[in-house]
């Protein structure tokens, strides 16, 4: 090993030909990682823009407050599929939020041990599983044994979603409170119950609200659980009990119909469906991301 | 992770209240039912006693709805496996011929080849967003890119299918599908003509509706490989790309195989777009510019309409959908457990 | 308040490079955003000697090693001033390469750190596979050599296939000593190399240092006075990010020239 090197040139400036490769490689394959970002940024952007030009024109009151018409007349609207997605969704919701929020709960603050494991691996699986299976399931259990196509099967179909989604994101949630929190309020002799009822779930609420907000703009988007269940009516759905369109098997049956009048309709019903996904997401994870920055 | 010990058994005396803290609201007598039912649920070992068994039987229920699903799925396409047994091996799904005919081989190699082909395409991609958002970003442009890459995780599928029948397939039909034949067609992979409703379509356009679910866990991977791990290979004067490659991507080795397999989960489950892009063809295909279908996609297409035989033989296929996920599901999770256990004690 | 600038051995940057000197740190500062956390240290380190870098913690004795071989400015945010001259050439200088430097000025932090999905072997060769070496029987002989100087060779020459991360933790630092002297560094850094160490293994690597200055020069910081006194051969004081004494570690620890160091060096502190 030489010492001394003094005089010359530098030798940590002067890089053989091999460090040169090194480092113009090393350049190269971090240009093709951001490349990768932009690859990935086109469709997002492409499906904004297309969404939007073609969608934002077909916008109007009457689409907004019409029922559909055949589809091969042109006019009418997506009133009745726009009632149905509330409709289906909002009872999804009443049904599929308490039971994910409780079973959520349950692993937080009394699962230990392998019962609780065995739920949360369950829970994980669960929230996986391809949502047109959940759909045959409720096409099994509801629709075959009704009888008929209706809201409560699609809104049972997408309560089974959402359970696993809104399990997870509570425990998250109420892992996230100190356990300071719950000393306080056992110190105050309050029951554990109603520490966990009220102290906890409180503490947790911002991070139930966007678990739930997430959740609800996942079903809102679903369409695969629906297209089995619902029976794509054209009329306002009376109740649970008849069938019923929703905003996705609009944006499914226009996309494919090949009828100009229908395809108008899909892309109003996409950017509906759209500026709602959005909204929720956006506003969440710029909430969560400021939360945490914090 | 298991949940945070909980600070005092469920059936224990909780502390009294101390000489001050008797909180004069809570000892402050109410009138009426509400009340009465208060007061009977303070007494603390029924209210908790409650509580517990209505959150551990929405446990119980989570356990339940996955027993139901796999029971209601096999008790509903049993007959299809009396009345089929080995017709589903055959080489055509066709319910409406003279017979029906009822082979799952090619949906299931429909099914197969989109999400593989999917996952060859995505990865590599959401790997790259990955190292960027981990490795490269600073922190001013980390969280926005986060955010904006995971919105593609936000976009329904239905409008994924709606933006790839009227731009994705008609792009590629017009601007690549030529270019692949004149190039690669002597593989044989890409014969035929090209509608640009077809395999190839249909996993492209899975590959990006994978790139954020993937992309996402493999950045938290990634940042959970220690500064050390880094430091070492700096200190032995590795350029970035070397530090990546020789420290940070071995070490999350396990994680991003987990992310891929989650991401293959994800796309051999997916049903509405790849319905409205690849074409629904219930026949084998050699090219990839072919239509083609997947066992998600018959299902969407067919339950609607169908009955006894057919409605049987749905439900087995569906059970063959099912299986195949769970598999690389538990599989996917398992992998991903690990690692968010090593995390814990890191 | 220590005026730093009395009894430091303050030499003017870059002039003084005698043949025996190997680092010559001259008006070097250093900070992490805007704080500052080393000011102008001065510096002659001299070839194939030992030296030990003692101070509290937080005074920025990992900074200063951190800065020899450019990895300090790797944090965010972290920023360099002045000059570090390394035989006679500033590595700060423009044109420089950081990633030149590193291969020439050997590092070994804390905790032992290994890549765990390579084997003993492997590990000690990733430094001469990023160089381009090949050859398998090249890559043998230079690991034996470095597992050999890092005096672990009798311990793994049977299990060189078996994964680095399972020996015992003095093996895993003798291990990353070896990595490091494989690529033939002429400066070895050691930050707290014994720190997460048993005595056994800590004496282990002591020894190991005093073998090794024979043939390369070794800075290393530690938070022990006891081991600075037993393997180096000049220690410096370092206090609130100021060169307070240099010397020989005999006379830093015997007859200090500042009141500050013969307070820390006699645990009458703070």
């Amino acid at each position: 090993m030489s010492v001394g090197l003094t005089g010359g040139s530098n030798p940590f400036r002067s890089v053989s030909r091999r460090d040169t490769i090194r480092k113009w490689h090393s350049h190269l394959m971090l240009v093709l990682c951001i490349g990768a970002v932009l690859i990935a940024l086109i469709p997002l952007l492409s499906i904004l823009f297309e969404v939007f030009r073609q969608g934002l024109p077909a916008l109007s009151y009457d689409l907004l407050t019409k029922r559909q018409y055949f589809q091969y007349f042109a006019g009418g609207g997506i009133a009745n599929a726009l009632w149905g997605s509330v409709l289906i969704v909002g009872t999804a919701s009443l049904i599929g939020m308490p039971i994910g929020i409780l079973a959520g709960i349950y692993l937080s603050e009394y699962g230990q041990g392998r019962p609780a494991a065995v739920v949360r691996f369950f829970a994980d699986v669960f929230a996986e599983f391809p949502s047109i299976i959940i759909g045959l399931f409720a096409y099994g259990v509801i629709v075959v044994w009704t009888g008929h196509f209706s809201v409560f099967a699609g809104a049972f179909a997408l309560s089974v979603m959402l359970v696993p989604i809104v399990t997870r994101t509570t425990e998250e949630a109420l892992h996230l409170v100190p356990d300071s929190v719950r000393e306080a309020g056992l110190a105050l002799g309050l029951p554990r119950w109603r520490v966990t009822g009220s102290v906890v779930l409180r503490a947790a609420k911002g991070g139930l609200l966007t678990g739930s907000l997430l959740g609800f703009s996942r079903i809102f988007g679903e369409t695969a659980p629906l297209v089995v269940t619902i029976g794509g009516s054209l009329f306002f759905a009376k109740g649970l009990d008849d069938t019923s369109s929703s905003l996705t098997y609009v944006v499914w049956r226009g996309a494919t119909s090949g009828i100009h009048a229908a395809e108008v309709r899909a892309w109003g019903a996409a950017t509906v469906l759209l500026l709602v996904v959005l909204a929720i997401n956006i506003s969440v994870r710029v909430i969560t991301s400021r939360r945490a920055e914090r | 992770m298991d949940g945070p010990t909980p600070i005092f058994p469920t059936d224990a005396p909780p502390p009294s209240g101390g000489p001050l803290g008797s909180s004069a609201q809570e000892g402050s007598p109410r009138k009426g039912l509400r009340g009465l039912l208060l007061r009977a649920l303070r007494g603390r070992r029924l209210g908790d006693l409650v509580f517990v068994n209505l959150t551990r039987s929405a446990a119980v229920v989570v356990v339940g709805l996955v027993v139901g699903i796999v029971a209601s799925l096999m008790i509903s396409g049993k007959p299809a496996f009396e009345a089929i047994g080995s017709g589903f091996l055959g080489p055509e799904w066709l319910p409406g011929g003279q017979p029906p005919r009822y082979g799952a081989l090619p949906l299931v190699w429909g099914t197969l080849v989109t999400a593989g082909l999917a996952l060859l395409l995505g990865v590599p991609v959401a790997f790259g967003i990955a190292i960027v958002l981990s490795e490269l970003a600073p922190p001013v442009v980390r969280t926005p890119l986060s955010i904006v890459i995971e919105l593609l995780a936000a976009i329904p599928s239905v409008v994924y299918g709606l933006w790839g029948i009227f731009i994705l397939a008609p792009f590629l039909r017009d601007s690549v599908y030529p270019g692949l034949q004149a190039t690669w067609g002597w593989t044989g992979l890409f014969g035929g003509a090209a509608s640009g409703y077809s395999v190839l379509t249909a996993a492209i356009l899975l590959a990006i509706m994978i790139i954020p679910t993937v992309s996402a866990i493999s950045r938290e991977v990634l940042r959970a490989v220690p500064v050390a791990q880094r430091e070492a290979a700096l200190a032995l004067g590795a350029t970035p790309w070397e530090v990546v490659r020789m420290a940070v991507l071995p070490y999350g080795r396990s994680g991003l195989f987990g992310a891929s397999v989650l991401g293959l989960a994800r796309a051999i489950g997916e049903t509405m777009a790849v319905t409205m892009v690849i074409g629904n063809r219930n026949a084998f295909f050699s090219s990839l510019l072919q239509p083609a279908n997947t066992i998600p996609s018959v299902l969407a297409n067919e339950v609607f309409e169908a009955s006894g035989t057919h409605l049987s033989a749905l439900f087995a296929l569906g059970i063959i959908l099912f299986l195949v996920a769970l598999t690389i599901n538990i599989f996917a999770q398992l992998l991903l457990l690990r690692l968010r256990r090593r995390g814990a004690h890191a | 308040m220590v005026d730093p600038a009395v009894g430091a051995r303050r030499t003017a940057p870059a002039l003084r490079e005698t043949p025996s000197t190997k680092v010559a740190i001259g008006g070097l500062r250093a900070w992490f955003g805007s704080k500052q956390v080393l000011s102008d240290i001065d510096l002659d380190l001299p070839a194939l000697r030992a030296i030990a870098i003692i101070g509290p913690s937080g005074c920025g004795k990992s900074t200063l090693i951190r800065t020899v071989n450019r990895m300090h400015e790797l944090v965010r945010g972290a920023r360099v001033e002045g000059r570090v001259v390394v035989d006679g050439h500033d590595i700060y200088a423009p044109g420089v390469d950081a990633v030149a430097v590193r291969r020439r000025i050997g590092m070994v932090f804390q905790k032992p750190n290994p890549f765990p999905t390579m084997s003993v072997g492997g590990n000690v060769a990733a430094g001469l596979r990023l160089n381009g070496v090949r050859d398998r029987a090249v890559l043998d002989a230079a690991v034996e050599k470095a597992l050999r100087q890092a005096a672990l060779w009798d311990e793994v020459k049977d299990g060189l296939d078996q994964p680095g991360v399972a020996l015992s933790g003095g093996q895993q630092q003798r291990l990353c000593i070896a990595r490091a002297l494989a690529v033939g560094p002429e400066v070895l850094l050691l930050d707290e190399p014994c720190s997460a160490l048993d005595p056994i293994a800590t004496s282990k690597i002591e020894d190991l240092i005093t073998e090794l200055k024979e043939r390369l020069t070794i800075i290393m910081v530690t938070h022990n006075m006891q081991q600075a006194a037993r393997v180096a051969d000049y220690t410096a004081f370092l206090y609130l990010g100021k060169l307070i004494e240099f010397d020989r570690t005999r006379r830093i620890f015997e007859t200090p020239t500042q009141e500050l160091t013969e307070k820390y060096v006699t645990g009458r502190f703070g």
